[in-house]
């Protein structure tokens, strides 16, 4: 995406060169970039060779072209998944109405008259990219599963596939025995029990200015600290935690009252160094992180269901809290995929009713 | 003809839109550029090749019309709408209309 107040880039196309010559230096004055091809095929090579970084803007087209004219080349457009949606301004002086209507049905964005008059040349051009822009828009914000944090960090940075360094916290999170809890309740009651665990967790997560990433099944990922710093991320992380704790019990409450069965959920923290960014394709991305620190988080969470704690964190995690939160050490555990052992902590005090909460 | 060759309002307009200087460049490519035009009407004829035919008849057209050439662009429009002619003569009409803008718009470049 581009930042069209700057000008934006176009390409021209048509046989003629005193055309090409004209439409270039009006293009110029109005503060565009401009390329410009001799002929539709030219045209398409040049398109799709930029398609991947989407080089060009809008398209300035010429029908009446020899190697290959402004309707072939409207017709290939439409039917090329990376290049259907760039925008494309006739300029011709073909005769007949019935050519202006195809090239409408063809997918042209609008007609323009040669000579073409510089005003409304600067007005259509106006137009065509504000829609384009206000498309791009749209397409990124349905296209892309996202949160409104992950959307608004697009937007601002531009849209790049890839990753960077960062540090922050990560927590999993999950429903304890939620296949046994599946098949004791009807599927409707299911989904509506999801969702309500997704609503809580997901305010009580962005609340502490962490961004939930991935829903797995009845689990998730959140991140503090990406793509947005945020300053205290692992305090933000644990409190985020001790809230959802509250709010399960208070969901409980309600559950109790209803004769149901409770929820119980573990949550595993960590904190560290990760690869952050987004993964997928040009069309469809999501915002993750990868390395060491996500992986400790995910056992971390496992290791709830041994250690019969709700919310385990590991040191660094621990080492950045103030005094007001109740820690207690669990010594060190071995997990898979790490060559040393970790110290565990368990957030919360010690106590057998903490154990029997679990 | 005995109208100006060249409308003096359109090539007025085409200054003040693209400046003097790249006019006045614009004009010695098109100068440069209709003659073989004129050659590839009379080659396409000879071929009996209608899209070729109709596609130099129109870019003489559109030329002719940027810079106000307003005879010349009916007579290259008339040669684009009606298709390869039975003999030459339209284009010799064509030609001599040709020398007329030239001649005027050498006028306007060096003005």
């Amino acid at each position: 995406m581009h930042d069209l107040r700057g000008g934006a880039r176009l390409l021209v196309v048509d046989d003629n060169k005193v055309n090409r010559l004209l439409l270039t230096r009006s293009l110029e004055l109005q503060g565009h970039s401009v390329a410009c091809a001799e002929n539709g095929r030219v045209a398409l090579d040049m398109l799709r060779a930029a398609a991947s970084a989407q080089a060009f803007d809008l398209l300035l087209l010429d029908m009446e072209m020899p190697e290959m004219n402004g309707f072939q080349v409207l017709e290939l457009l439409t039917a090329d998944r990376a290049l259907r949606d760039l925008p494309v301004i006739v300029t011709s002086s073909l005769e007949g109405i019935a050519n202006v209507v195809r090239c409408i049905e063809l997918g042209a964005e609008d007609y323009l008259s040669k000579p073409v008059n510089p005003v409304l040349l600067k007005a259509r051009i106006g137009a065509s990219l504000e829609k384009k822009r206000l498309r791009d828009q749209q397409k990124e914000l349905v296209r892309r599963f996202a949160t409104s944090e992950v959307a608004q960090d697009m937007q601002q940075s531009g849209f790049a596939l890839g990753g960077r360094r960062v540090t922050g916290a990560v927590m999993f999170a999950d429903i304890r025995d939620f296949t046994a809890l599946v098949e004791s309740q009807p599927p409707e009651e299911t989904i509506e029990l999801l969702n309500t665990w997704y609503t809580l967790m997901f305010d009580a997560i962005s609340g502490h200015g962490g961004v939930v990433n991935q829903m797995i099944g009845d689990g998730l990922m959140a991140i503090f600290g990406a793509p947005l710093p945020l300053p205290d991320h692992s305090t933000a992380a644990v409190r985020a935690a001790l809230d959802m704790i509250e709010m399960i019990e208070l969901l409980n409450d309600d559950r109790k009252a209803a004769g149901k069965a409770e929820l119980r959920i573990g949550i595993g923290i960590a904190t560290g160094e990760m690869v952050a960014g987004y993964t997928g394709t040009q069309q469809r991305a999501t915002y993750t992180c990868i390395g060491d620190t996500v992986n400790l988080a995910s056992r971390l969470e496992a290791h709830t269901k041994i250690a019969r704690r709700a919310i385990l964190i590991d040191s660094a995690t621990r080492a950045s809290l103030g005094s007001d939160v109740a820690v207690t050490a669990l010594g060190t555990v071995a997990f898979r995929g790490k060559a040393a052992e970790v110290e565990v902590y368990a957030v919360g005090r010690d106590s057998p009713a903490a154990r029997e909460r679990m | 003809m005995t109208e100006e060759a060249i409308d003096l309002a359109t090539f007025a307009e085409l200054q003040a839109a693209a400046g003097d200087d790249f006019a006045r460049e614009l004009v010695g490519t098109f100068l440069e550029e209709a003659p073989p035009m004129l050659r590839e009407l009379r080659a396409a004829l000879a071929a009996g090749d209608t899209d070729r035919f109709r596609r130099a008849a129109h870019s003489l057209k559109s030329n002719s019309q940027t810079f106000g050439a307003l005879g010349l662009a009916a007579l290259a429009r008339d040669l684009e709408l009606k298709g390869l002619p039975a003999e030459a003569t339209p284009i010799d009409a064509l030609v001599r209309e040709y020398a007329r803008a030239e001649a005027a718009l050498t006028e306007l470049r060096r003005a």
